[in-house]
């Protein structure tokens, strides 16, 4: 490679002087072009986590049900009966900005192979969305092609997508964010780890050829954007859905033979991530003939095989003499399968192309010495409560009208029609509930599962935000009566280099570390996304969660839809009217100020326990915890999902201003619909959990009504349905 | 009776309809690979949903002209039962088992939602458990599912009683607000002249169990068994 290594090489490259210094440290000499490539890629902000790391240790990631933590290619939990549940999430965001469709495919084919590369069979796909104001001139655009491209993939894969968040904020106009989750299953005993040994045993590149797409999607993805980033788009990758089918089948196939020492999928920075750690995770070295990388493009130099980020690609070490047996299997798939190296002792990586060693790196200063920084942060300002008695009174129902209508809460059915949510014949709970429930095949057991965060609490407080969001995800799977087990983790924030959004990381992970802790949640999976501004503006913190919980008798598995006239309306929790950061002093008075709710983590914790208990012992006809929006909001989500529209009366308490009860999104509660039967059992079992439930309402009538006025469920169904495809400008029809 | 699965490798709902299949038949399945080129004793051939070779092409054209596909062929002259579902209904239109095609859907989108419909003709084996007239819900999940066919065909297909289902609406009126992707005449599925062929676009195998929602579809294989066993 004749290329100098100028300073501006450098830069463009990512690379700061100060690392730059410590390649030559570690080298004993300037390296060349494609060496210094794999510098950039390896100690992105993407695949080092370099400003993010020191705050990330200091989550809890152990309980007794833990099977691997963070550090794999995604989080594995034990569920029993031999079988594991394995879940990550992972972003796309900047692609998908870039090129909506294909950077939202080929996130989702991404955290796809991360969860098949530990030999777990994938059961659902989850996605959290968040896109700019709807107003701006891009962001109909972008949802139209985020929502196909998700689709697009995860339908032709066969794998149900079940759920998700969808937001819309000005802070995103120039950064949307696309985080992609999948869960898996696999039996405890089948898992497969990404560890090289065995030095002698042949590494393995199975799956597509490689092109030169998405050369530094790494680098990009840990850069702002600038009024250029458009004409990044050929670093974003093309995904192919049916090639990744066949992927997984055959990668499943081969698991159940003998033959795998180690295995890794190549996602971000390609082959140079993937043989680089499962090398250095070994201990050992590794010698590859990039001549006999499959490759669909003709004169592709050593740099460009390294680089590339070509989709479905997985690299694997099998065990000696076995290559027909794993040969075989990938034949019947039609998928590429070459031997392109062997495992050295030498604890470095030599590459050669053309009979030329066109790298000789060691593997562990690149893979474990990567840069790790302890930037400079401040703590956010604590913002001043909101007194209820201040903020305007909205007459509750037309409030409840437009906040129904509002773009946050408005059904998503026109973005989760357009995913295939039952293929796998499992799905017990679809989309639009708490969360949705996956039975594990040919069991009586199911998984639950969530996204959640709410962003501007996150802003407002990142600590009490970073609580809030594990605490809301403990909740969504608490309200269908599943035992939450474990979480994994999506940050994605603005630019860590200032000390105000590194302020925002450091926070917001010391309250979900906090919340994890209180409520026995570990986190044993994640990814970090930062630099999601555009030219100085900083999305909104956004560190979302996304859940796994067991649902030990799926048939025990609580609804949200009101199920019969005539029953108690119970509300879980405490009601003190907490206006500030909500929802209705955004959409109703137009105001962003406030502090969040705060989270009670004792309190959280009983009144899952509770309500878990009360579903499984029969007693709830219907749950839904209270969230965005409030009390009012809640009931009608559970009177508009109701098929006959069975509503409710409320009767509200004269102690609080009427909308600070109606539209308070204090934490912490649940609504249950419960017989009169059954009441008093109810209310005797909150007692005993030392958690507040009284009854605020009852069942009945096709309308919700409070305040002395009410209004047909049927009007607030249309409202809530129609925002979305009237924006989309689309057609909807039926229901 | 004894019942084969065509498995394509882009197939997706190879396993749901198997497992529809066992929970009325008792026994298992016969799972067929595409590259095979002979089908074992059977009663019944399911063609299952989902992307047969990718479908980068028209859905299903690949299919239609695969190794297997030319035994179903002969098979379904002898009068073997063939049911294709989604991307099946597909493959079995462009194999020339039945008449019509599938475009992309009207609004350009995938669905996957419930959908009612109208049973059009149940004096078949698929659906003896039916009336005519009944009112019974599947999902859909497609997103090339616009059924059309040339009007001279259409109404030689009326006469003979091709029409196996039409989309509608809960009361099962049968108009442009219950057709969900633009369909000709609201047409759901078909059967083939002899009406030992069917390929409809909504999944009976996705509710044929209670737990996930309802047990309409789950008639559609029991009928099946009742008429072959």
């Amino acid at each position: 490679m004749s290329t100098q290594i100028t300073p501006d090489v450098i830069a463009q490259h990512g690379i700061k002087p100060d690392e730059y210094r410590r390649i030559l440290e570690i080298l004993g000499r300037e390296p060349n072009l494609t060496e210094l490539g794999i510098f950039s890629v390896m100690w992105s902000e993407h695949c080092s986590y370099k400003s993010s790391k020191l705050w990330l240790k200091t989550l809890p990631t152990k309980a007794p049900w833990v099977i691997c933590g963070p550090g794999e290619n995604a989080g594995v939990i034990d569920i029993g009966d031999g079988q594991a549940a394995i879940f990550k999430m992972e972003s796309h965001n900047h692609p998908s900005f870039i090129e909506p469709y294909q950077g939202a495919a080929t996130g989702v084919g991404g955290i796809l192979r991360d969860v098949f590369t530990m030999g777990a069979r994938p059961i659902a796909n989850l996605n959290a969305l968040r896109f700019g104001e709807p107003a701006h001139a891009k962001t109909r655009h972008l949802v139209a092609g985020v929502v196909a491209g998700i689709g697009g993939y995860g339908n032709c894969v066969g794998v149900p997508t079940v759920g998700g968040q969808c937001d819309f904020h000005s802070s995103y106009n120039g950064n949307i964010l696309v985080n992609a989750m999948t869960v898996g299953l696999a039996d405890k005993d089948r898992i497969f780890y990404s560890a090289a040994a065995g030095v002698g045993n042949p590494v393995v590149y199975v799956g597509s050829k490689t092109g030169r797409d998405g050369i530094h999607g790494a680098t990009m993805a840990s850069a702002e954007f600038d009024e250029n980033s458009e004409e990044k788009r050929p670093t974003v990758q093309v995904g192919d859905p049916f090639t990744e089918k066949l992927l997984i089948e055959a990668c499943l196939e081969l698991m159940a033979t003998d033959v795998i020492v180690a295995i890794q999928d190549m996602g971000a920075a390609g082959l140079t991530s993937s043989s680089f750690e499962m090398a250095s995770k070994g201990g050992l070295g590794v010698e590859l003939d990039l001549d006999l990388v499959p490759m669909r493009e003709t004169g592709m130099s050593a740099y460009e095989i390294m680089l590339s980020e070509s989709q479905e690609r997985m690299l694997m070490i099998l065990k000696p003499g076995k290559e027909e047996v794993a040969k075989a299997i990938f034949d019947k798939w039609e998928l590429d399968f070459a031997i392109i190296g062997r495992l050295t002792d030498t604890g470095r990586m030599v590459l050669k192309r053309h009979g030329q060693v066109e790298a000789d790196l060691p593997i562990d200063p690149l893979a474990q010495a990567s840069p790790e920084y302890d930037r400079p942060w401040v703590a956010p300002a604590k913002r001043p409560v909101v007194e209820a008695a201040e903020v305007p009174h909205h007459e509750p129902l037309e409030a409840l009208k437009t906040l129904l209508a509002c773009p946050d809460l408005a059904s998503k059915r026109w973005i989760w029609e357009q995913y295939d949510h039952m293929v796998m014949g499992d799905t017990v709970q679809r989309p639009g509930g708490d969360a949705a429930v996956v039975r594990v095949h040919g069991s009586r057991k199911a998984l639950a599962m969530t996204t959640d965060v709410t962003p501007r609490y996150c802003l407002a407080d990142p600590y009490e935000g970073g609580r809030q969001a594990v605490a809301e995800a403990y909740r969504n799977l608490s309200a269908v009566g599943a035992l939450p087990l474990a979480v994994t983790d999506n940050l994605n924030f603005g630019n860590p280099e200032k000390p105000e959004i590194m302020g925002q990381i450091v926070e917001a992970v010391r309250g979900m570390g906090q919340a994890c802790r209180e409520l026995d949640f570990p986190v044993v999976s994640g990814n970090v996304s930062l630099y999601n501004e555009t030219q100085g503006n900083a999305i909104l913190p956004t560190p979302t969660i996304g859940a796994v919980g067991l649902l030990a008798e799926v048939d025990k598995m609580a609804t949200l839809a009101f199920k019969s006239d005539g029953h108690a309306v119970v509300l879980v929790g405490e009601t003190k009217g907490w206006l500030g950061a909500s929802l209705y002093l955004r959409e109703l008075c137009g105001r962003e100020d406030g502090a969040p709710p705060p989270v009670m983590l004792h309190r959280e914790r009983r009144a899952g326990e509770l309500v878990r208990q009360l579903i499984g012992d029969g007693l709830v006809q219907a749950c839904h915890d209270v969230s965005d929006g409030g009390l009012l909001v809640a009931v009608a989500e559970m009177a508009m999902a109701s098929e006959r529209r069975v509503g409710a009366a409320l009767e509200a308490p004269s102690t609080l201003p009427l909308a600070a009860w109606c539209f308070g999104e204090d934490q912490g509660r649940y609504l249950l619909e419960v017989r009169d039967d059954d009441l008093a059992l109810v209310l005797e079992e909150a007692a005993k959990y030392d958690t507040a439930a009284r009854v605020v309402g009852r069942t009945g009538g096709h309308v919700v009504s409070v305040g002395g006025r009410a209004v047909a469920v049927e009007e607030l169904k249309a409202i809530n349905e129609s925002w979305l495809p009237g924006y989309m400008g689309g057609e909807m029809s039926g229901h | 009776m004894n019942a084969a699965v065509i498995v394509f490798p882009g197939s997706n709902c190879d396993r749901d309809v198997a497992v529809a299949l066992e929970a009325s038949m008792g026994t298992k399945p016969a799972m067929v690979w595409h590259r095979d080129t002979e089908l074992p004793e059977a009663d019944l051939v399911v063609v299952p949903g989902g992307f047969s070779y990718g479908d980068y092409l028209r859905c299903g054209a690949m299919a239609a002209h695969s190794p297997i596909m030319r035994e179903v062929k002969a098979r379904a002259e002898r009068g073997m039962r063939v049911l294709g579902i989604c991307n099946g209904f597909q493959i079995l239109t462009e194999a020339g088992l039945l008449p019509g095609v599938l475009m992309r859907n009207r609004a350009l989108k995938f669905i996957c939602r419930d959908v009612f419909l109208r049973v059009e003709n149940d004096r078949s084996d698929f659906c003896r458990y039916y009336r005519a007239g009944d009112v019974v819900r599947f999902p859909i999940a497609h997103a090339e599912g616009n059924y059309f066919v040339d009007p001279h065909t259409y109404r030689e297909m009326e006469d003979n009683g091709q029409i196996a289902f039409r989309y509608c609406g809960r009361d099962g009126n049968v108009d442009a607000e219950a057709n969900p992707n633009g369909s000709l005449g609201n047409v759901a599925g078909v059967y083939n002249d002899r009406f030992n062929v069917l390929g409809l676009m909504p999944h009976p195998e996705r509710l044929a169990e209670n737990l996930l929602g309802g047990s309409d579809g789950k008639l559609m294989f029991d009928s099946l068994v009742e008429a072959l066993s």
